[in-house]
C-alpha cells in the first residue's frame, strides 16, 4: 500500500464543498419522506430537473439492472429513483447530476432488497450479496460452470453473465467506474465508502473479472 | 490478497497504483513512478494489460444495459403525475377542462368550510388560472429547450419513428386529445423523423420530430389559447444557443426548436406552413 494520500485525483475534484454536498443528496434518496417531498418544483425548476437528471435514466436503469440482476425490479428501482429524486431536487447542488442520481438508485435498490428479504416467498440469488469471498473458484459453483458461459450467444452476454457473478461491492464499483466513469471520489460518495475502499474493491474487481475471464476463454488473454 | 493468479501477479505494492494509472486517477509524480516501474517489472506491465483487457470487455457495447421504452415512458408519465399533483400554480392551462373540474374537486371541501366570500375570491384565481393562455414567457422557453434537449440526450427523439406522414399522424390519435397536421417536407430538405409525446408546461403535447442534415428540429403542437386568433405571429428567440420560433395557425400553437440557425429555421417553417391541408 503506498500511501493512499498520494493517489491524489488531479483533474476530477471539484471542490471540497461537494463532498457534504453529496452526503446531504445521498441521504435524501434515502428519506422517502424527506421534507422536501410536499415542496414541489416550479416550472423552471420542474425543467432543469428534465434537463438535468433525464439524461441519465440510461445509467440509472443500467445500475439498478446489475445491482438487482432483476429486469422489473431493475424498472420499478428506477421509476422510484426518479420520484425520489425530483422531490428532493431542490436541495441538489454540487456532486454531478449523474452521480447524484446513482447515489438515489443505490438506495432504492437497498430498499428493494430489504422488502424482497422480507417477503419469503422468493427465492434468493445464488451469491453476490453481501462481502462473499472472492475467490474465482467458489463463484462458479452453482450451474454456471466455465463452460456454460461459454455457451452465451455473445461476448457481451459473455461479459454481462461474467459481472453477475461478481460479489456485489466488487460488481458495483466496476459498474460504476466503467460503465458509468465515475470518478474514484464520486463513486465513493455514490457507495457511501472511503475512497480507498474504492480502490481496493476495484482493483479486486479486475483481478477477480481477469481471472475469471481467463477460465472460460480457452485461450484465456489471446482472446482478440 | 491470497487470491491466487495465474499469471505471476503484480508487486502487491503497486496493484492500486496501477489501477489508478489506469483511471487516470494519480498526480504527475506517481504517474511518473508507475511508468518507471512497469518499464522494469514484466509481471506488473502484464497486470495492467490484463486491467486494460478487463476494461475493453466491460465497456463492449451489448454491455451496458439501456433504459427500456416502456421505463421511459413510465417515468415521464409519473414525473407528469407529480407535478400536477404538487401545488405550484402551472405555467399555463392545465388539461383543459378536466384540469377546470379537478380544480373544482379540490375546492369542494374548502367550499363547504368557508364562507362565500372568500371561496368565490379562490375560485376566481382559479379560474384565471385556468383561462389564461399559455404565454411565451422566459420559463415556457426554457420547458421547450429542456423538451428539445431531453429528446436528444436521452435517446427518445421519437415514440413513432416514421418518415411517413400516414403513420405518425394516426399515431397520435386517441393519445391526445388533438390532432397534429403531420405533412412531409423531404422533398424541401426536411424529411420527417417521427413524432413522439413530450410533456411541456404543464400538459402534454405533441412533438414532430424533422432532420435537416445533421440538425433536429422539434415541432411542439398543441391548443392554441384565446389569442390564437392572431393567426401566424412569427415570433423567433434565440434561448441558450437554440432557435425557437413561435406561431400559431388553425387553433394550434406551435413551436419550432432547433440548433439550425434562423433563417433556416424560417425557412422550415414557411415550408411546413405552405404544406399545411388547406
Amino acid at each position: 500500500m503506498l500511501g493512499l494520500a498520494a493517489l491524489v485525483p488531479v483533474a476530477r475534484i471539484r471542490s471540497a464543498h461537494m463532498h457534504s454536498m453529496a452526503e446531504r443528496g445521498a441521504r435524501h434518496g434515502q428519506a422517502a419522506a424527506a421534507p422536501a417531498a410536499d415542496r414541489g418544483l416550479d416550472a423552471a425548476g420542474a425543467a432543469r430537473f428534465d434537463a438535468l437528471i433525464l439524461p441519465h435514466l440510461d445509467a440509472a436503469y443500467n445500475l439498478a439492472r446489475y445491482l438487482s440482476r432483476d429486469p422489473d425490479a431493475a424498472q420499478d428501482i428506477v421509476q422510484d429513483a426518479v420520484l425520489r429524486a425530483y422531490r428532493s431536487f431542490a436541495d441538489f447542488r454540487g456532486l454531478s447530476p449523474r452521480a447524484w442520481l446513482l447515489a438515489i438508485v443505490r438506495n432504492c435498490h437497498a430498499t428493494w432488497r430489504l422488502k424482497r428479504r422480507r417477503a419469503p416467498q422468493s427465492a434468493p440469488l445464488p451469491h453476490g450479496e453481501g462481502e462473499t469471498p472472492d475467490d474465482a473458484a467458489s463463484l462458479l459453483v452453482d450451474g454456471d460452470t466455465p463452460e456454460s458461459l461459454l455457451l452465451r450467444r455473445t461476448e457481451a452476454e459473455a461479459v454481462r453473465a461474467l459481472l453477475e457473478h461478481l460479489p456485489e461491492p466488487l460488481r458495483e464499483v466496476l459498474v460504476l467506474r466503467e460503465l458509468d466513469e465515475l470518478s474514484y471520489r464520486e463513486i465513493a460518495e455514490v457507495a457511501g465508502v472511503p475512497v480507498g475502499t474504492v480502490m481496493s474493491r476495484l482493483s479486486r474487481a479486475r483481478r477477480l473479472f481477469a481471472d475469471l475471464w481467463s477460465r472460460t476463454t480457452p485461450d484465456g488473454e489471446a482472446t482478440p | 490478497m491470497s487470491t491466487p493468479i495465474p499469471e505471476a501477479g503484480p508487486c502487491t505494492a503497486w496493484e492500486e497504483l496501477l489501477n489508478g494509472y489506469l483511471d487516470g486517477e494519480l498526480d504527475a509524480a506517481h504517474v511518473m513512478d508507475v511508468e518507471r516501474h512497469i518499464a522494469g517489472c514484466p509481471a506488473c506491465a502484464g497486470a495492467l494489460d490484463r486491467m486494460a483487457r478487463v476494461r475493453q470487455l466491460v465497456t463492449l457495447d451489448d454491455v451496458r444495459w439501456r433504459a427500456p421504452p416502456a421505463l421511459r415512458d413510465s417515468v415521464i408519465a409519473a414525473l407528469a403525475r407529480e407535478r400536477s399533483a404538487s401545488a405550484v400554480p402551472p405555467l399555463d392551462r392545465p388539461a383543459g377542462v378536466t384540469g377546470l373540474l379537478g380544480r373544482l374537486r379540490t375546492l369542494r371541501p374548502a367550499l363547504q368550510r368557508w364562507s362565500i366570500v372568500p371561496s368565490l375570491a379562490v375560485l376566481a384565481a382559479a379560474l384565471l388560472l385556468v383561462v389564461l393562455p399559455p404565454r411565451g414567457g422566459p420559463s415556457l422557453e426554457q420547458d421547450l429547450v429542456a423538451g428539445h434537449v431531453r429528446s436528444l440526450l436521452a435517446e427518445h427523439l421519437t415514440d413513432v419513428a416514421s418518415s411517413n406522414q400516414h403513420t405518425v399522424k394516426p399515431w397520435f390519435g386517441g393519445r391526445i386529445d388533438f390532432s397534429p397536421p403531420v405533412v412531409d417536407l423531404a422533398a424541401r430538405g426536411f424529411p420527417l423523423a417521427g413524432g413522439r409525446l413530450d410533456y411541456i408546461g404543464g400538459r402534454v403535447v405533441a412533438a414532430l420530430v424533422y432532420r435537416r442534415n445533421g440538425h433536429v428540429i422539434n415541432v411542439f403542437v398543441w391548443p392554441a389559447g384565446s389569442d390564437a386568433r392572431v393567426a401566424s405571429t412569427f415570433k423567433a428567440r434565440a434561448h441558450e444557443g437554440y432557435t425557437l420560433l413561435n406561431w400559431s395557425e388553425a387553433g394550434l400553437t406551435y413551436w419550432a426548436i432547433s440548433d439550425l440557425n434562423t433563417v433556416e429555421l424560417k425557412e422550415f417553417q414557411e415550408d411546413f406552413l405552405e404544406a399545411l391541408p388547406k
